[in-house]
């Protein structure tokens, strides 16, 4: 591989630096600043925390295997619950996503790295404290927060176990790290494209995460302000959420929510860019409506402000509130459709092959298009009511995260990992990972969509005879799903190591800058700027 | 071997598909209710789940219609048209007709939800870590409801009756086809009141009281759970409802006031040590069992034991102090308001005496009353 990187180098930069190549052992991990190792360090980091957060929610799926309590007492499935969320969310989803930008934003817009190298390497070193500090909570007196990953006062703070602060300090270096990626992102794509390539010829993956790097620093700074808040209740007798002090429980949730939902776009959009990459290099035709994906995309992230009280349809808000945030959530579908659409007529009259990547992202349109079905039936204020904090809602988010996300994360590999290795990926090893991977999906999160609608809380340890068969059938899916995620890791480690070359397009219909390099992507690429036509 | 496997699991799969199919009270789909408004949010439900269908089937027809027709495999050539404005319009504006079409039945439908005025009956619902009390304004009646199912049930030592944790010592009792107001707040965390047979769910949050209402047109036991996570027991406070006729109504309003007389009475009687501990551990078991355990020895640090603690075994005074104010700042909550000076007195004494904490003290409902009134 070094001999690879070498001639590559020779190659392809004219540039005088003394050093090239990347520095031996564990140092050129703690101090690179290069995007590709960076970019690697998250998807490891991202891998690991998606299986301990994978963990936890087996754990939460043996409890509920059967009636009655079994394995674990309430008060740590409580802690299960909420652990798996911030892990899921904060440590597996996001870091995987800014991985992905890493490596892929320099090579498709022709830039040689990030624009703030050095504020790269240290976005990605604040993590892994950022999470030893919130999982050391489980070993600690009291044990982890089990207020819920949305963590609503006064729950998370009057009531809260004496852990929440090492929570607080966890989110807030979750968000110092975000924060500073984002920016990262935004200077790169605005002051680093190589000549020639303007905003409208920009890949959908850099448009996504451009908008999704603005979302980030509008909302990731109205975390802080909540949880900090918290920490004054909790330490400096402050009553911002204590009703008895003349503060307001509710003013947390909206605080919370004016984040939370954002946040489920910024899982999201970067997903979606991905999608609009691999559907057309497998339909071997354009992208259709690459300027109506543009503004849908840009419409998604503007109406993501203004919807955020449809997740507290029942705190009592009054008659207008609820109208304004159905109307508005509803909304939302319209933007979202367009982009469902364009996908279908991009594959509609192309010239299909189902290579992993291709399945994963017919999986995505698919799968997350039944997430924004139950999304919409959710906007429907009067029957919210009946959905709200059920399973129905559990169903609905697994949808969009697990096939959405995930599935967008997992195709991305799949799709790029031949250019970032050199290697090919053992492809029908990758059909495995996919069928069993959409098998165990459904089996686990289809049938919570019946348990919910039958009325079953979500975050509940025990339940109610009748719910019995679905959440045997749900663990078992999700035991397969789980288990089925060790292939992958496997199949990607192998394809480090050895497989067939790869070709430096890789992909018959691949478009785009990070196709001209050779695979292996030498370690600097485009040290001088390719011309865009 | 390995297809024997495969037959084998692909066997118990479709016999769990098959067995959930059949069976309709296993319950795919959300309850019709028996209220007006829970059978308009049933129709709303209904309409927009065929809308998305209808949609899905179109969607994804066209999709796998390409998916088969369209492979590279069958020789298919790929055209190269990417842009249409005619047809990026049109699928912007459909689908906000659509939408528009359905915001209608529902703003109609969430009017009505919120039109609590004129009520004829008013209860007051407040949710505590983990039961829920219920006030009947103006009538002097006022307990709280706990979740009955036994231990032995959750821990499976015993087999599970068929209301297994949807059930409860006192339920709520309410008349048919009255509009029945309900004042929802809590005391301590956020819990959520939440009946599907009615449609009714609020948020019961500290310091705020929301309104929700109800007119049930037949008799019945209506069940549902908290829905918002408020602690440790979220998943075991039920809500249950016995609606019955006006006379049946009047007759049990009556029997609840003579209650609550009986045990201002029973508070002026004295009880030996041997009675008040019967008495106390029941009262234990219901209210404190669930944080402090049957056992005594709590969940430290968050619930710490009384078995040997300070506490049980220091001096009275203190002892009386934490049950009946509560303990600021933790999950402790102020008794003196939810028990009984019967009760509170038994439950003291069996405090100070159960599990080895032998101190002799026999506390009286007179003692109660004197320390309140300090």
């Amino acid at each position: 591989m070094s001999a690879t990187v070498d001639t590559a180098l020779d190659n392809n930069t004219q540039s005088d630096h003394e050093h090239h190549g990347p520095a031996k052992g564990i140092a050129r991990w703690l101090f690179t600043t290069n995007h590709k190792d960076i970019g690697s360090m998250y998807l490891w980091f991202s891998f690991a925390m998606f299986l301990l957060g994978g963990c936890m929610a087996l754990t939460i799926r043996a409890e509920l295997f059967q009636p009655g309590l079994q394995l674990i007492e309430p008060e740590f499935f409580n802690q299960m619950t909420t652990l798996h969320g911030l892990i899921m969310v904060f440590g597996a989803v996001m870091p995987a996503f800014v991985g992905l930008a890493n490596w892929l934003i320099p090579m498709m817009v022709g830039a040689p790295d990030m624009a703030l190298p050095r504020m790269n390497n240290w976005s990605f070193w604040i993590l892994p404290f950022a999470f030893a500090l919130l999982v050391s909570t489980l070993f600690m007196e009291g044990g982890a927060p089990n207020f819920g990953w949305t963590f609503y006062a006064p729950l998370s703070t009057t009531y809260a176990p004496d852990t929440v602060t090492y929570f607080i300090f966890g989110v807030h270096m979750m968000g110092v790290s975000s924060i500073m990626g984002a920016i990262n992102v935004i200077a790169t794509i605005l002051n680093m494209r190589a000549p020639g390539m303007t905003l409208m010829k920009m890949p959908l993956f850099v448009w996504t995460w451009l908008i999704t790097a603005f979302l980030l620093i509008a909302v990731m700074p109205v975390l802080a302000g909540v949880v900090t808040m918290m920490l004054m209740d909790v330490h400096f007798g402050t009553s911002f959420f204590n009703a008895a002090g003349g503060g307001d429980p509710v003013m947390f949730q909206h605080i919370f929510w004016f984040f939370g939902h954002p946040e489920v776009y910024i899982m999201i959009l970067p997903a979606f860019g991905v999608v609009s990459q691999i559907i057309p290099t497998f339909s071997r035709k354009p992208l259709f409506g690459y300027h109506s994906m543009v503004y849908a995309v840009g419409s998604i992230a503007i109406l993501s402000f203004i919807v955020w009280a449809h997740h507290m349809f029942t705190v009592g808000m009054p008659l207008f509130g609820e109208l304004f945030f159905m109307y508005a959530t509803m909304l939302i579908a319209v933007p979202t459709g367009v982009k469902v659409f364009n996908w279908i007529a991009t594959m509609f009259r192309g010239s299909l092959t189902f290579e992993a990547p291709m399945l994963f992202s017919i999986a995505f349109v698919v799968l997350f298009t039944i997430g924004g079905f139950s999304g919409l039936m959710l906007a429907i204020a009067p029957s919210d009511f009946q959905y709200h904090d059920t399973y129905f809602v559990v169903a609905h988010f697994h949808y969009v995260l697990v096939p959405g996300a995930i599935f967008g994360i997992f195709a991305a590999v799949y799709y790029w990992l031949p250019k970032w290795c050199g290697n090919m990926y053992d492809e029908a090893l990758a059909k495995w990972h996919f069928w069993l991977s959409f098998v165990g999906m459904n089996l686990a999160f289809f049938p919570m969509h019946f348990l919910g609608l039958a009325g079953m809380p979500r975050r509940i340890p025990d339940y109610a005879l009748q719910f019995a068969d679905f959440n045997s059938i749900s663990t078992v899916g999700a035991f397969l799903f789980g288990a089925t995620q060790l292939l992958f890791l496997y199949l990607v480690i192998k394809t480090i190591r050895s497989g067939e070359k790869a070709t430096d397009q890789v992909w018959e219909g691949a478009e785009g800058l990070e196709w001209t390099i050779p695979s292996p992507a030498p370690y600097h690429t485009f040290s001088t700027p390719p011309e865009v036509k | 071997m390995r297809s024997r496997l495969v037959y084998r699991a692909l066997s118990l799969l479709l016999s769990a598909i098959y067995a959930a199919d059949v069976s309709a009270e296993y319950g795919l789909n959300m309850p019709r209710g028996v209220t007006e408004v829970s059978q308009s949010v049933y129709d709303l439900h209904m309409t927009i789940f065929w809308i998305c269908v209808v949609i899905g089937v179109v969607v994804f027809g066209v999709m796998f219609y390409s998916i088969f027709k369209h492979r590279k495999s069958k020789g298919a050539v790929a055209s190269q048209f990417h842009e249409s404005t005619t047809v990026e319009v049109l699928w912007t504006i459909v689908p906000a007709i659509i939408l528009v079409a359905m915001a209608w039945p529902a703003t109609t439908t969430l009017i009505q939800m919120y039109d609590t005025s004129d009520s004829d009956v008013d209860i007051k619902v407040t949710g505590y870590q983990w039961k829920w009390r219920y006030e009947y304004l103006g009538e002097g009646v006022d307990f709280f409801s706990n979740l009955s199912t036994p231990k032995e049930e959750i821990y499976n030592t015993k087999a599970k009756n068929e209301n297994y944790l949807l059930e409860v010592d006192n339920e709520l009792v309410v008349p048919i086809n009255k509009k029945i107001r309900f004042l929802i707040t809590a005391n301590d965390v956020i819990h959520s009141w939440w009946v599907p047979d009615f449609a009714v769910k609020k948020d019961a949050i500290p310091g705020f009281i929301n309104e929700s209402w109800t007119r049930i047109p037949e008799p019945g036991i209506y069940r549902g759970q908290c829905t918002e996570l408020c602690g440790k027991d979220h998943g075991f406070m039920p809500v249950v409802v016995r609606a019955v006729e006006q006379e049946e109504y009047d007759a049990w309003l009556l029997a609840k006031q003579e209650e609550a007389k009986a045990a201002a009475e029973l508070a002026k009687l004295t009880f030996t040590l041997e009675e008040q501990m019967k008495r106390g551990e029941e009262v234990y078991n219901t209210n404190c069992a669930a944080c402090h355990q049957a056992n005594g020895a709590g969940i430290p640090p968050a619930f710490p034991a009384l078995k040997g603690s300070e506490i049980a075994v220091g001096p009275v005074e203190k002892h009386l102090e934490v049950v009946v104010n509560g303990v600021q700042g933790t999950a402790m909550q102020a008794y003196g308001s939810q028990l009984n000076d019967v009760d509170m007195a038994a439950v003291i004494t069996y405090e100070r005496n159960a599990w080895g904490n032998d101190t002799g003290d026999n506390i009286s409902a007179k003692d109660i009353v004197e320390y309140k009134q300090k």
